[in-house]
């Protein structure tokens, strides 16, 4: 078992957990992921290593309850674990010096840029950030964004925190003023912000970075449930991946293929909903 | 049991293995081919000529020792039956279940001449069925400890059989495996009604049981450790690599990445290692269409084909629905068909479709980007090509639709390049196998060895497994010599 050892509510759909995984810590590298398993019974979860502790041989996993599996995975507490972990998977983020970097974070992947954002702080890059929600609930680890981007930008689709904005609008701003400097953006979130981003830098001629999360199977090459079109190719996500050129991607294949199992992700969860109040009821009784 | 003279062995007719009924098993999981008898085995057992110099063991890749077990068995004597077997094969239940028989060692039995061969494989999986029960085989003693420890990449056939039989040998062996449980193939390819888990589980249990053989799941090697850091940063001696060939060929048609385009590797996946089909007990989830077609005709294929027929029969029968209409798509024809004759029987009484001599050309979508139809081809046989086949040829503007809504693809597998990573200096062919000496499995870097279908690219359970086994030979020489 991989035990958790730390577990924090972030906002109310989305929970931080720090799990017990030495060797994947060992490795682990800003933009790789873990697939985990909650039982003989789960299904398995990419999740990006928001974070790691080489020492202490931790990982630190941040998930938003969107279904069946992430929602289990949030009743989870510290002591009890995961049955599977595996990492790191992927290729890491190209990290070195640039010069002056954009990171994007929307939503939960506010966590999957942190590391990214950090790396290029780290290699003595300018970082610009910018994270966003759909509200002030949904934000999370603005001051630790702070402390490692020169500047920080937050926005809400609803204004109920910083400036009332999608993720693009400063980013065009920024592209406006300093196309020139700005030798990257690297942007994380779903695929419809990810998709807004790459276009907004399309005119500039800035390179985007983008992290495709596609539905996966195995995470090691072996089903090819996780590809996409990239400039024309065929790729895998879990093994060529997760990073690719967001001006090359094929957007609309992504997202159509995100959607394949939605009828079953929903009857899922009314099957896990209907669990839950049977337990519930048992205790009552 | 009474000799018998020749004459009456001679008459006796090759004993057929009871089978689940074709409509009842179309709508379960279980098992298909349901096993001999005592008796039946007997009968069969009896059939044998006990040839002094056997042909059939010759088209053993392991050189199982067939009359000899086969006599055991004459005589009522079950656990020397076991103990001839496993000499040489330590997974009869699985290998006398999977085992492409008609080619390897029954098709060479000199019975075949004139009538029908010894019913080797059913035999074979009547002692291994046997053993799994009563456990009659002693646990193999462990020869001194020898200080080495060897690492194992990959789980399947090849890497158990290696692993059992350097911990027999002394030395300390650890396996690390990618997926969360273990068998390779044997786990997440092959289906349930045809090589039940519970067999594999227990027959894997028999073969490592007592040797301590530490089993890592979830340690992707290339990833989680490099094949560079087991042997400097981990202390490992040797390395045996036997990472089989899973990564599935796409062709690149048009409308390939339509969603209900599956990968035979990512449908069987989710059925098998991740119980799809008792969804949503189990939590992956796996659609099947109304019309589905795969494309490909070897064991693969059969079985995603199979697969989609239960799964698409159990959901029909739960919601009222029709059962789906499950089509086998093939560029060559009948004579051609890769899969063991036994599956490809399977499928033709389950109802499976088998459309020759067509390929296809383009997979048609709808607005959602789902499948709704597939262009093929007609093709017509040329000359024989270097695999000594007949070539297929399209034949000018021979086109049709097809109506289907689901294609699996099933079109051959090649290695995962993965564990190659920080691996330098290891040759690989065009085809992505590695370069390894067939009788040794040596490698082109010292101290790695290779072996199954990562050196021969998709082959057989038997052929990897026998593969292990050489290899572990050289591995345990090199360890006591230190001569590569
Ligand atoms: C490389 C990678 C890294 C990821 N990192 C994170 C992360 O750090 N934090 C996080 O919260 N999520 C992350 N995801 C997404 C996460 O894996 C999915 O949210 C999760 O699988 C949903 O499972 P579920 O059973 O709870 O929901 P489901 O019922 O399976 O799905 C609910 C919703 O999520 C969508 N979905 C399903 N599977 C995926 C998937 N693999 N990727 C994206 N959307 C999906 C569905 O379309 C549906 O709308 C990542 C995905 C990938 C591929
Ligand atoms: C659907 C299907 C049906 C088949 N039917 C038959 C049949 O009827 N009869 C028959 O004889 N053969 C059959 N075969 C072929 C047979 O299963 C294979 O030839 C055999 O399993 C090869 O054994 P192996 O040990 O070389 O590799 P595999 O069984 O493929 O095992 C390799 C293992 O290595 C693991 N691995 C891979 N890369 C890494 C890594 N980097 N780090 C750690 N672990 C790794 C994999 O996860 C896997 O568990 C079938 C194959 C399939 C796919
Ligand atoms: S292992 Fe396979 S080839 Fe060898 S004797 Fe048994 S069934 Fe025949
Ligand atoms: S060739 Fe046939 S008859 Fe002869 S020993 Fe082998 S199985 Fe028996
Ligand atoms: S998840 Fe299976 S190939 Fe990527």
């Amino acid at each position: 078992m991989y035990e958790i050892v730390y577990k924090e509510t972030l906002s109310e759909h989305s929970k931080l957990m720090v799990v017990e995984a030495p060797d994947v810590a060992r490795k682990a590298d800003p933009g790789q992921f873990v697939i985990v398993r909650i039982d003989e019974q789960g299904e398995r979860i990419p999740l990006t290593i928001a974070d790691y502790d080489r020492d202490a041989g931790t990982v630190t996993l941040v998930f938003q309850e969107v279904g069946k599996s992430t929602m289990h995975m949030g009743t989870l507490t510290p002591g009890e674990g995961f049955r599977d972990l595996v990492g790191p998977l992927g290729h890491p983020t190209e990290i070195g010096e640039r010069g002056t970097v954009v990171c994007v974070g929307g939503g939960v992947a506010i966590a999957a840029i942190y590391p990214i954002a950090r790396g290029f702080k780290q290699a003595g890059n300018e970082v610009l950030s910018i994270i966003g929600a759909r509200s002030r609930e949904l934000l999370f680890w603005i001051e630790r964004m702070k402390a490692i981007s020169d500047e920080l930008i937050v926005v809400t689709d609803d204004g109920s925190y910083g400036r009332q904005a999608l993720v693009t609008d400063p980013l065009r701003e920024l592209l406006e003023l300093r196309a020139d400097e700005i030798a990257e953006v690297h942007a994380v979130g779903p695929a419809p912000m990810m998709k807004a981003c790459a276009q907004t830098a399309q005119p500039f001629g800035v390179p985007v970075i983008v992290s495709l999360n596609t539905v996966m199977v195995d995470g090691t090459g072996m089903c090819g449930g996780c590809r996409v079109e990239v400039g024309g190719e065929v790729r895998f996500v879990c093994v060529d991946g997760p990073s690719f050129d967001g001006h090359l991607v094929d957007w609309d294949m992504l997202m159509a293929r995100q959607a394949f199992y939605r009828d079953e992700e929903h009857h899922a969860v009314a099957h896990w909903e209907e669990e839950c109040r049977l337990l519930a009821a048992e205790e009552d009784a | 049991m009474t000799e018998l003279s020749m004459k009456k062995r001679l008459e006796i007719p090759r004993q057929e293995m009871p089978t689940q009924d074709p409509d009842a098993r179309c709508a379960n999981f279980g098992e298909v081919a349901l096993g001999y008898t005592y008796e039946l085995a007997l009968r069969e057992a009896q059939r044998c000529l006990q040839c002094p110099d056997p042909a059939c063991v010759k088209g053993c890749p392991v050189g199982v020792k067939i009359p000899e077990f086969i006599a055991a068995l004459c005589e009522g004597d079950l656990p020397r039956a076991v103990a001839e077997m496993k000499e040489r094969n330590a997974m009869p239940a699985i290998c006398g279940r999977v085992c492409p028989q008609e080619t390897q060692c029954e098709v060479l039995c000199v019975l075949g001449k004139r009538g029908a061969p010894v019913a080797i494989g059913r035999l074979e999986r009547y002692v291994g069925d046997y053993e799994l029960q009563e456990r009659v085989c002693p646990t193999p003693v462990r020869e001194a400890p020898t200080g080495q420890r060897i690492a194992i990449v990959g789980s399947g056939p090849a890497g158990l059989t290696c692993a059992a039989e350097l911990a027999v040998q002394g030395h300390e062996v650890t396996i690390f495996e990618a997926l969360h449980s273990s068998g390779g193939v044997l786990g997440y390819g092959i289906p349930e009604f045809r090589l039940p888990k519970q067999v594999v589980q227990d027959e894997i249990d028999c073969v490592v049981q007592g040797l301590d053989i530490q089993v890592r799941l979830n340690t992707l090697i290339g990833r989680t450790f490099t094949v560079e850091e087991l042997l400097e940063d981990e202390g490992y001696a040797a390395i045996f690599v036997g990472s089989g060939a899973g990564l599935p060929n796409m062709v690149r048609i048009p409308g390939i990445n339509l969603n209900g385009v599956l990968s035979a590797n990512e449908f069987l996946t989710r059925v098998n290692l991740k119980k799809g089909y008792r969804f949503p007990e189990y939590d992956t989830p796996v659609k099947v269409g109304k019309k589905v077609a795969v494309i490909g005709a070897g064991n693969v294929a059969m079985d995603a084909a199979r697969s989609a027929l239960r799964l698409g029969t159990m959901r029909a029968l739960e919601n009222g629905g029709t059962p789906p209409e499950v089509h086998i798509v093939y560029r060559r024809s009948i004579e051609e068909v890769p899969a063991r004759l036994e599956e490809f029987e399977h499928a033709r009484e389950e109802g499976i479709h088998f459309n020759f001599l067509v390929n296809p050309v383009r997979i048609h979508g709808n607005e959602r980007r789902e499948v709704s139809g597939m262009r093929v081809q007609r093709m017509a046989l040329g000359e024989p090509d270097a695999s000594g086949r007949r070539r297929p040829l399209p034949i000018p503007g021979a086109e049709y639709d097809m109506d289907v809504d689901m294609v699996i693809m099933a079109l051959g597998t090649r290695p995962n390049p993965i564990v190659f990573r920080h691996a330098a200096g290891l040759e690989r062919t065009e085809w992505g196998t590695v370069v390894a000496d067939e009788e040794t499995g040596k490698t082109t870097v010292c101290p790695i060895w290779a072996g199954g279908d990562v050196v021969t690219g998709a082959a057989t359970v038997i052929s990897a497994m026998g593969a292990g086994q050489r290899a572990a030979a050289s591995i345990d020489a090199y360890l006591r010599t230190g001569e590569w």
